[in-house]
């Protein structure tokens, strides 16, 4: 399962209740879509540090990272990059 | 068009009290069917003012105040209280409910959560926690501060899962008090009056179910400037009305704005005054003094907590509405 598929199935099962692709799409913003809060983001942080043995800091907590699919996607690629 | 500038705050404020107090009456007279009203006073202004004006409205033979105290409330909230209550001549009960919180779990619920992050806590180390992230364009998480027997702070972020628990152990405080709150409106046949201003009512700074639950709520119009202005109106002694606003909530000294506002309330009353009046961004970082940037991050924090908070503000939900 790529990243992508990985971080939709876990919003869409998660925050959605659904397994219908159809209910997200990628570059669709959490925020405006009222898919998630401020602490839903921190459950996506804790998805994101446990399933991908990545460290989000402090100053990485914003929505250009968090706020999409798509974002988290790019975020994860070029964290596990420096790693 | 409306504009940003000193006293757009001002109000008569013999004009709002006298409605209040109207308010008061006729909805305790029509709706609520009660006979008076319970207040619990917490030292603080809001509280102040809510009983100051249940006494203007009713008399003073007809407000019941509580003071309910516990394991880390300060010893100044509780002396301020006592001069609110000795002030307005009302009847009242003193209930420490530390006893009642650390029989529920209360207190060993946030230790253990907080040990997780500092194993050598315990009951000699002080804590709080500190909001961070809205006033930068980050997402608002929370910070653990401690402080060890020797004065040393240390800080880390909250987990998610020490987070909500910190929290949720903490909320039991403002729950249990209104379950008191509730035995002596039943018991005299009162109802309860809820103390948030306009900021914490709009803002959602509250626990549902805890201080949130009330029958009416006088002040939740009001911004803080406001309520402070109506309590040296209605001649609340100096001592309380000069008091800075805390939660009173944590073990550690903690200002409200450090713990959910972005600003201090003067400057947050301001904000959300712009804000529902549609003053661009710029005017407001203008008037505050602030970057424009930062007037950007406060209006969108504004939007966030709203929609983070809906739900605090919500009845059950039904699958079919019920006409009662």
């Amino acid at each position: 399962m790529s990243v992508e598929q990985k971080i939709r199935s876990y919003i869409l099962e998660n925050f959605l209740f659904t397994n219908d692709e159809s209910e997200l799409n990628s570059e669709d913003s959490f925020l405006e879509k009222g898919v998630l809060d401020s602490t839903g983001i921190l459950e996506v942080i804790y998805f994101l540090e446990d399933n991908f043995g990545i460290k989000v800091d402090d100053e990485e907590m914003v929505p250009e990272n968090l706020d999409s699919v798509n974002n988290i996607v790019k975020f994860v690629a070029a964290k596990s990059q420096a790693a | 068009m409306s504009t940003l500038k000193d006293g757009v705050l001002d109000l008569d404020y013999e004009k709002e009290a006298d409605r209040i107090c109207e308010f008061l009456r006729d909805t305790l007279r029509t709706k609520l069917k009660r006979r008076g009203l319970v207040v619990a006073v917490s030292g603080g202004i809001d509280s102040t003012c809510s009983a100051a004006l249940a006494v203007r409205a009713l008399g003073k033979n007809k407000v019941f105040c509580l003071r309910l105290p516990e394991q880390d409330s300060t010893k100044e909230t509780g002396d301020r209280s006592q001069i609110l209550v000795n002030h307005l001549g009302v009847k009242y009960e003193t209930m420490n409910i530390a006893q009642t919180l650390d029989a529920i779990g209360c207190y060993q619920w946030r230790d253990n959560a907080i040990k997780k992050l500092f194993p050598s806590y315990n009951n000699t180390w002080k804590s709080k926690i500190v909001l961070k992230g809205g006033l930068e364009g980050k997402y608002n998480h929370f910070i653990l501060i401690v402080q060890t027997p020797e004065g040393e702070l240390l800080e880390k972020r909250l987990p998610l899962e020490e987070y909500l628990t910190i929290v949720a152990a903490t909320n039991y405080k403002q729950r249990i008090r209104k379950t008191v709150e509730y035995f002596h409106a039943d018991r005299l046949n009162y109802a309860v009056i809820g103390t948030p201003n306009r900021l914490e009512y709009d803002q959602g700074f509250f626990v549902k179910n805890g201080d949130g639950s009330a029958d009416v709520k006088p002040i939740a119009h009001l911004y803080k400037t406001q309520v402070y202005a109506m309590a040296r109106y209605l001649g609340v002694p100096d001592e309380v009305c000069d008091a800075v606003p805390t939660t009173d909530t944590y073990s550690l000294s903690q200002g409200q704005d450090e713990f959910y506002f972005a600003l201090p309330y003067q400057q947050m009353d301001y904000a959300l005054w712009a804000f529902n009046h549609e003053i661009p961004a710029e005017e407001l970082s203008q008037y505050l003094g602030i970057s424009e940037n930062q007037g950007k991050m406060i209006y969108q924090d504004i939007r966030n907590k709203r929609r983070t908070t809906t739900y605090l503000h919500a009845k059950p939900y039904l699958v079919d509405a019920i006409k009662i």
